[in-house]
């Protein structure tokens, strides 16, 4: 049966229908594995090859690709949960709480959403520490370390623009507290505000506003800084981590080309 | 062949280039190509459309019409205001003060982070619930993190005889209504 299945599966590799849309074409050499990765449009943002001992546990705690898990669920869930949310002063609170006690799993994606936004805030922070005190951010990753920071601000911006939309007593007083730090910055801090909440006070253009802002606008920049984020990483060369056996006082910053596990 | 195509050397026009050119006087130091010119039109062009892009983006994000409560807030007769009485209308976010010199309103906003404060009348005193900043029945502060007294709105009577308050229109302090 498994020979079977493997047969079946060894043909249709073969055939004319894979090999346009997989264009590595059949095979399974190390050098086709490589193409495979370089010539998929998903897998291309990633190096080819990567050692061994950086994809272990202890090399980034995997606190990376957990916040990109992370952010993967609150899209699928945070779509899932659009279907059932009006935007709208009368109907946001109640669209939640039908959520939570008639919509079939709503509650299960609700909370899903909610504690993958909490876990998402703290691992990227986690990751930030960990890369910082692994002395990760030196050249030549400095620029991604910048890349790094500006997700972290995103970050931090979809999560209090998410906590709008409940339109419950704690929403809505984080908001108007959190609107007036935003009116504090010199000169232009009233624009800022009036502009964030398209009025003077947290009412039905402010949801809205946050609305669009939270599933539209910073998810397309998010993404849009994710990818150049991993990108990044293949370019700076590969993952990091200090070389092994190193006394810690002699880590030095290091050119691209000497530094360990440079693939470039 | 590149060598043969002479390159001008081009200077930036200097002041006053735009008054010689009005008058018809030609400028030997403004030379520039054909493409070049059409270089730098097409940089201004891009120029300009970004700069209205910037300012249609700003106008098209200001509301120029706000489905909010009026600011004018009618408080009512003066005579349901009793005599040294701070009274806290929630919806409007106002105190009506009926004092001994006469009636103000203040903003009851805290300065702070826009928490609603609350009328305290055992300790004769203003507190915001959120981060403790507490204000004397004038709207100056006492204590915490707020950084301004909460301001004096504008009070008149109108001629139904109510207490009317313009909450967007601050006044100077001390300003009291006799009725």
């Amino acid at each position: 049966m498994a020979n079977k299945i493997q047969s079946y599966w060894d043909r249709l590799r073969a055939s004319r229908v894979w090999s346009s849309v997989f264009r590595s074409g059949p095979g399974g050499s190390r050098l086709h594995d490589a193409l495979a990765v370089q010539q998929n449009v998903f897998l291309h943002l990633f190096s080819v090859k990567a050692r061994k001992r950086l994809l272990g546990f202890s090399a980034t705690w995997y606190l990376g690709a957990l916040t990109f898990a992370a952010f993967l669920i609150l899209v699928i869930t945070g779509v899932l949960l659009m279907l059932y949310y009006h935007p709208s002063v009368p109907q946001a609170y109640n669209d939640m709480k039908d959520l939570q006690f008639v919509v079939s799993s709503g509650v299960f994606l609700r909370n899903l959403h909610r504690w993958s936004a909490h876990a998402m805030v703290l691992l990227v922070f986690a990751h930030m520490c960990k890369v910082f005190y692994r002395g990760a951010y030196r050249p030549p990753r400095e620029f991604n370390w910048v890349i790094g920071v500006i997700l972290l601000l995103i970050t931090l911006l979809l999560s209090y623009t998410g906590y709008l939309l409940p339109w419950d007593q704690l929403a809505f007083w984080a908001v108007t507290v959190g609107s007036n730090i935003a009116s504090a910055v010199p000169i232009a801090g009233k624009h800022i505000r009036f502009l964030l909440l398209g009025g003077n006070q947290v009412n039905a253009n402010a949801l809205l506003r946050f609305y669009v802002l939270h599933c539209v606008i910073l998810p397309i920049v998010a993404t849009f800084f994710i990818a150049i984020h991993f990108w990044r990483i293949r370019k700076d060369g590969g993952l990091y981590a200090p070389p092994p056996n190193v006394v810690a006082d002699d880590i030095q910053p290091k050119s691209a080309a000497a530094s360990e596990g440079t693939l470039r | 062949m590149a060598d043969e195509v002479k390159k001008k050397v081009v200077e930036p026009p200097g002041p006053g280039d735009a008054q010689l050119w009005r008058m018809g006087v030609e400028d030997e130091r403004i030379n520039w190509s054909r493409r070049q010119f059409f270089v730098k039109l097409g940089t201004a062009s891009i120029a300009v459309a970004g700069l209205g892009t910037v300012v249609f983006a700003y106008q098209f994000l200001s509301p120029n019409v706000l489905y909010e409560p009026s600011l004018v807030v009618n408080a009512g007769k003066p005579q349901g205001y009793p005599p040294d009485s701070v009274t806290l209308d929630v919806a409007n976010r106002i105190y009506i003060v009926h004092s001994t010199e006469g009636f103000y309103a203040l903003d009851a906003v805290c300065t702070h982070l826009g928490c609603v404060t609350a009328w305290k009348p055992e300790q004769h005193i203003i507190a915001c619930p959120c981060h403790g900043s507490k204000f004397n029945p004038d709207g100056t502060k006492i204590e915490g993190p707020a950084p301004k007294p909460l301001p004096w709105k504008r009070v008149w009577v109108s001629d139904e005889g109510n207490l009317m308050v313009d909450r967007g229109a601050d006044v100077a302090v001390r300003q009291y209504v006799r009725v």
